[in-house]
């Protein structure tokens, strides 16, 4: 026999916690402290930016915009100008991805369209670590490797058949725009690979199978649809080794030779923003000289945000619309 | 369609697929002479010696790195009691508490961190720490490199949380556990693994960092005592060797690197065959 008892409804009276109860339980200080730390980021990005423009007051003040335009650099003279260095590092940026995209999207398509999967992941694989590689290692293997072979195989097939351009023009020493472009080149490679696989790899297979279907070839389906379905997302990885290349400091600072010089030979030595930073900094004396190293970083560290925001928002835009 | 034009299809499909396979072996081919000749070379110049002495006064052969050795370990350790503890919380932050905008202020504050120049971050790391105190030191040296860990920190910090299920943190919070205990006693002991490899990673990128420390660790010829003396590490060594005249040193910057780079990369393949362990395991 069920009998039902009706319950009396009891309300629960729960004394509201003070705040240091609340702090004692745990959860507020967790919060406390994550919060903290995510805004200890902001504040250190906020103080580079401060730290680089208050520093880089005196030079701004005494140079203005005719700092970025001028090509003396005399510290003797306090005398200081950043063209040259803004050429070098523009012109071998330029230079290694040149050499380094076609190199890489080819090798790209290759990885995520025809290689079988295990033999794409093992490469990937090794190429992700070759990215590892730390900047120095490539530097060393920049003078004594790299800058001989050049000297002695690629300058002397240069000259024969291209000597007569610009580019090509003056004595070889080893150390120049050329072969810290070569340097750069190989450095980004990884990059370019690796994240456009990844683009290659989110094209979906019904695009391939679709043109396939109506009789293109494996290539002309790679070229004329998965490739434009993917360009957004390539584009943004060349963005990103841009970005590398222009920050590149050790590698380049090793074979360009440090010399401030704007000339359109290549073989000439010359030098670029990170490097003369790594190599006058420890030594500048005088307030104006580190100043306008300071001043220098300040450009680089504008160039290399803006690049890097441009190549996040492409990235972006392509792996969330196949997402 | 006439049988010319097919085949002219045919054989470019053929040209340009076989073009991207050789642009293939060529970058694999260039990378893989590159680094197996520093390892040939440098584990030749490789002894004990090497390892266990401190560099020779200019002039004389011999000595070793041994000082740079502990200095680089010094220097890390510095940077990931910075970096990883901020890092990791404000990833934590991110995953688990954050509103929408906010999260998306971090993050893009953080994709901006992570794409600053090394030597950047070492300028400020000088205007900070070296300048008020007068001296280059272990600690400005160690200051630069957990700034650049930060980035990589929060990241994997955020990205091994957010795969961990739901169900785990309803599972918990159902059993009267608070958000905290939740987070710190459920949720990231079933990322450990990742969050452990993830710091592995990080700190194999900034073990190799040189332009950061030019002008905050310095360098040192001798053992450096205590955080606040300059001190050598082995990337600003290997760097002085490779520019300095003398061949000895050429041989010695050889090794170094032999040691920097086996370091370096086998910190990332164990840090990568953990990640893939885990992985294969959450799929069983």
């Amino acid at each position: 026999m069920a009998t039902s008892f009706p319950v009396e409804p009891r309300v629960i009276v729960r004394s509201p916690r003070t705040f240091i109860e609340r702090l004692r339980g745990g959860d507020q200080i967790a919060l406390l402290t994550t919060l903290v730390c995510a805004v200890t980021i902001i504040v250190v990005v906020a103080l580079i930016v401060v730290e680089l423009w208050m520093n880089s007051q005196p030079a701004i003040k005494a140079f203005g915009w005719h700092f970025l335009t001028s090509s003396t650099w005399d510290p003797n003279a306090e005398k200081f100008g950043a063209l040259p260095f803004i050429y070098g590092t523009c012109l071998t940026s330029a230079l290694a991805l040149l050499i380094a995209i076609p190199l890489g999207i080819a090798a790209a398509i290759f990885l995520a369209e025809m290689a079988p999967p295990q033999l794409s992941n093992l490469l990937t694989f090794l190429i992700e670590l070759l990215a590892a590689v730390p900047s120095v290692i490539y530097g060393l293997l920049g003078i004594f490797v790299l800058v001989p072979l050049i000297r002695d195989c690629l300058v002397p097939v240069l000259v024969k058949f291209f000597g007569y351009l610009p580019i090509f023009q003056g004595d070889f020493y080893g150390v120049s725009f050329l072969s810290a472009s070569l340097v750069l080149s190989v450095m980004v490679a990884p990059f370019i690979i690796s994240v456009s696989r990844e683009v290659l790899l989110a094209v979906p297979v019904e695009q391939r199978e679709a043109a396939l279907a109506v009789g293109a070839t494996k290539w002309e389906a790679t070229w004329q649809i998965v490739l434009p379905n993917a360009s957004t997302g390539i584009i943004g990885s060349v963005f990103l080794a841009l970005a590398r290349a222009l920050g590149e400091t050790m590698a380049v600072t090793m074979v360009i030779g440090n010399t401030p010089k704007i000339t359109a030979s290549l073989f000439s030595p010359g030098y670029s923003i990170a490097a003369v930073i790594a190599n006058e900094f420890a030594e500048a004396s005088g307030r104006l000289y580190v100043s306008s190293l300071i001043f220098l970083g300040l450009v680089l560290f504008g160039l290399t945000i803006v690049i890097n925001a441009v190549a996040r928002i492409l990235v972006l835009t392509t792996t969330q619309r196949s997402a | 369609m006439d049988l010319g034009v097919s085949r002219r299809r045919k054989i470019v499909n053929v040209v340009m697929l076989s073009l991207s396979g050789v642009c293939t072996a060529l970058v694999m081919g260039v990378l893989f002479f590159i680094l197996g000749y520093l390892f040939w070379h440098g584990a030749k110049s490789l002894n004990w010696n090497f390892l266990t002495q401190v560099p020779k006064p200019s002039g004389q052969t011999g000595g070793g790195v041994a000082n740079a050795i502990a200095g680089s370990a010094k220097v890390l350790l510095l940077a990931t009691c910075i970096g990883v503890p901020i890092g990791f919380l404000a990833g934590v932050y991110l995953a688990e508490y954050s509103g929408k905008t906010f999260a998306f202020t971090i993050r893009y504050v953080v994709d901006l961190l992570n794409g600053v120049p090394s030597i950047v971050i070492g300028i400020v790391a000088y205007a900070l720490v070296v300048r008020p105190m007068g001296h280059y030191s272990a600690l400005a040296g160690g200051v630069a490199l957990g700034i650049m860990m930060i980035p990589i920190a929060v990241r994997t910090t955020e990205e091994f949380l957010r795969s961990v299920p739901n169900s785990m943190r309803e599972g918990a919070m159902a059993l009267g556990a608070t958000r905290a205990r939740t987070i710190f006693t459920v949720v990231a002991p079933a990322a450990i693994s990742g969050l452990i490899s993830g710091m592995m990673l990080n700190l194999a990128r900034v073990a190799g960092e040189t332009a950061p420390l030019l002008f905050t660790a310095l360098g040192n010829m001798f053992w450096s005592r205590g955080w606040l003396q300059p001190i050598a590490t082995l990337p600003v060594t290997i760097y002085n060797y490779a520019i300095a005249p003398e061949e000895d040193l050429h041989q010695q910057a050889w090794a170094a690197g032999f040691v920097l780079l086996f370091l370096v990369l086998g910190i990332n393949v164990t840090a990568r065959m953990i990640i893939a362990r885990g992985s294969a395991s959450a799929r069983r």
